[in-house]
């Protein structure tokens, strides 16, 4: 196990660095930078801009630069567009909104997917089956950005319930629309994959033993098949961080909500080299040792996976 | 293709489809024709097929039919008359009263919204198709090659892959595409295809390298090999033929994922750039009016909603008639 975790470990922090390289060359090599913008410097003030952010130092230098203020101090620098403000900064600020939205949405996924999904297995091929499997079908076919405002018309423009837009701190009414819009889709993934799996545990040999043995049916499906049947979707976390991360930045942008997503698109509109090298380090870090992480957990949960 | 002796409505309509393929897959292999009937029970399936048809032919004629019956193109907008030049609701003319002109209202320019979300239909299909496509170039070949070339150099290969899966794509791809936007909209549209296809070749790779992995080995390989046939060709007219069920139903799969990235790089405004328009942009258009004009937000976005949970109805129904061992969602 140890050595899987070092081994993988190998893996990660080299992958983290190629990310933060191509995002750093993708900016290097398109045309134009951050004052290339609207109105023509005076060559003068962009001549001291540039030596102020080394953008007067050949490219390697530039690159070595950046990459060792990441490796040894993990600091990102100075934010262009908003002047003044360290990147971390920015992200330490952000987090939490995005944090926030996404875990709420994750739980919600988790509870509503699991139970969806389990009822359909249970009662394959009846109405209950049909039902919650098109109504996860539509979660995964309606883009957010679609799904967002319609909840937004018709539970804040239309009834008056839910406030429409804005962060308003933790636990807030504001949080109720952007958790809904986020988890839609992975509502409905946990929904297919919960049944998937369930269909498959529920044919095996031990939960005939199990039967056999005279359990009741809630014990049958609560202790034995669950716990067979969830596997699919402690494998999807991985990808579902990957999906969390598109969805941010959509329901960030829709509930204009101060989070790590809409930064990072304002960020890579303005050209904010700074900003976007920090936000994607920041976001490669989190996901890949998440992946680790959801790779661990697989494994003590799973006698028969072993790493070696 | 042989002629059938009873004609039921039924293989009426499959006979319609299975011409359309190419014929070599229909000859003389029953595993199509099979696979076909288990399609056509599945009702979801065959919904989405008809869905799906009726859109794409929608999206290709409905723009000529609109300008022949009413005189106007998707971007025609009203001169002379400034009372035209704003948004109408659904069915309803200038003066608020009931008219077939706009079924789906207009937009703020007075542009007629049905004739844009088929002409936006247009390009939300025709980038899933192509970036597919790309996608399919990519992992077909890649998987291939990999599976049958074997030992360390496949090795190297899928630990590529590995890496390449961990990666954050959205980030990446949002960076690349708002790093080069270009300044016509054709351009961005190629960059769209090299950014939403060169990320969505990885699945396919390994769907394919194991298809070519449990194929290697088989006589027919084996019969080629020994009449000194090259390893190319082995590849791509004996190994990559075999492959196609699994390829076609991923393939179907990846179209809807692929619209659905394109709609949301449109929506954050770098994906398809005025004057083209996608399903995707006209939404995010239609956001901007959400309170007071929604029908600009609903058709588009409930027309794209429908067209991919259709598609993902005819994956799902293929997958199972094609391949009923192949599980994942």
């Amino acid at each position: 196990m140890l050595r899987f975790i070092i081994r993988r470990l190998l893996i990660t922090i080299p992958t983290i660095l190629v990310v933060i390289t191509i995002a750093w060359g993708l900016i290097k090599l398109a045309p134009g930078n951050f004052y290339s913008g609207e109105k023509r410097l005076p060559p003068a003030i962009e001549k001291n801009i540039r030596e102020k952010y080394g953008l007067d130092k050949p490219w390697y230098q530039q690159y070595g630069k950046t990459m060792w203020n990441i490796v040894r101090h993990f600091d990102f620098g100075t934010s262009l567009r908003f002047e003044g403000q360290s990147v971390n900064g920015i992200i330490w600020r952000s987090l939490p909104v995005s944090a926030a939205v996404g875990i709420l949405a994750y739980i919600l996924a988790l509870v509503v997917g699991i139970a969806m999904g389990s009822i359909a297995a249970l009662k394959q091929n009846s109405r209950w089956d049909y039902s919650s499997m098109a109504l996860a079908m539509l979660g995964i076919s309606i883009p957010n950005f679609v799904l967002g405002p319609i909840l937004v018309l018709v539970f804040s423009l239309s009834l008056y319930w839910l406030p429409p837009s804005r962060w308003g701190g933790f636990p807030s009414w504001n949080l109720v629309l952007p958790v809904i819009t986020l988890s839609a889709i992975y509502m409905a993934y946990i929904a297919r994959l919960t049944r998937a799996g369930m269909l498959e545990v529920l044919r095996s040999d031990y939960i005939r033993t199990a039967r056999a043995k005279g359990l009741s049916e809630k014990d049958v499906v609560i202790k034995h098949a669950l716990r067979g049947g969830l596997m699919p979707v402690v494998s999807f976390t991985g990808p579902a961080l990957a999906f969390l991360l598109t969805g941010t930045v959509v329901v960030e942008r829709i509930f204009s909500l101060p989070g790590l997503g809409n930064y990072f698109i304002q960020a890579s509109l303005n050209r904010d080299e700074p900003l976007i090298i920090g936000i994607v380090a920041f976001i490669a870090i989190t996901l890949l040792f998440m992946n680790l992480l959801v790779d661990i957990v697989y494994a003590y949960l799973d006698p028969r996976v072993r790493y070696n | 293709m042989e002629p059938e002796n009873k004609i039921s409505p039924e293989m009426a309509v499959a006979e319609e489809v299975h011409s359309e393929e190419p014929s070599e897959l229909v000859h003389g292999t029953s595993l199509w024709r099979d696979a076909w009937r288990r399609l056509l029970k599945n009702k979801l399936a065959v919904f989405g097929l008809i869905v799906v048809i009726l859109i794409t032919l929608a999206s290709i004629t409905g723009p000529t039919i609109i300008k022949r019956t009413f005189g106007f193109t998707p971007d025609y907008i009203p001169t002379g008359d400034m009372k035209l030049v704003r948004s109408f609701p659904p069915f309803r003319g200038p003066d608020g009263e009931f008219s077939w002109k706009h079924p789906m209202g207009t937009d703020n320019a007075g542009r007629d919204q049905l004739a844009r979300v088929l002409q936006g239909g247009q390009i939300s299909l025709f980038v899933g198709i192509i970036a597919t496509l790309v996608s399919l170039i990519i992992g077909v070949s890649y998987g291939a090659i990999s599976g049958y070339v074997g030992g360390s150099v496949d090795n190297l290969m899928m630990r590529i892959v590995d890496v390449l899966y961990s990666l954050p794509y959205v980030i990446l791809v949002i960076v690349l595409l708002a790093m080069f936007r270009s300044q016509t909209p054709r351009g961005q549209l190629i960059l769209l295809f090299v950014a939403l296809g060169s990320v969505s070749w990885l699945t396919m790779a390994r769907i394919v390298r194991g298809q070519v992995l449990s194929l290697k080995n088989q006589e027919f390989v084996l019969a080629a090999r020994a009449t000194g046939v090259s390893a190319p060709r082995i590849i791509f007219r004996h190994l990559v033929p075999n492959t196609l069920g699994p390829v076609i139903v991923y393939a179907t799969l990846t179209i809807p994922q692929i619209m659905l990235s394109e709609a949301f790089l449109s929506f954050l405004g770098l994906g398809v750039q005025a004057p083209l328009a996608s399903w995707g942009s006209l939404a995010a258009d239609g956001i901007q009016n959400i309170a007071i004009f929604p029908w600009q937000l609903i058709f588009p976005g409930v027309t794209m909603a429908l067209t991919l949970f259709s598609l993902n109805f005819l994956g799902d129904g293929l997958r199972d008639a094609l391949d009923p061992q192949m599980r994942t969602v």
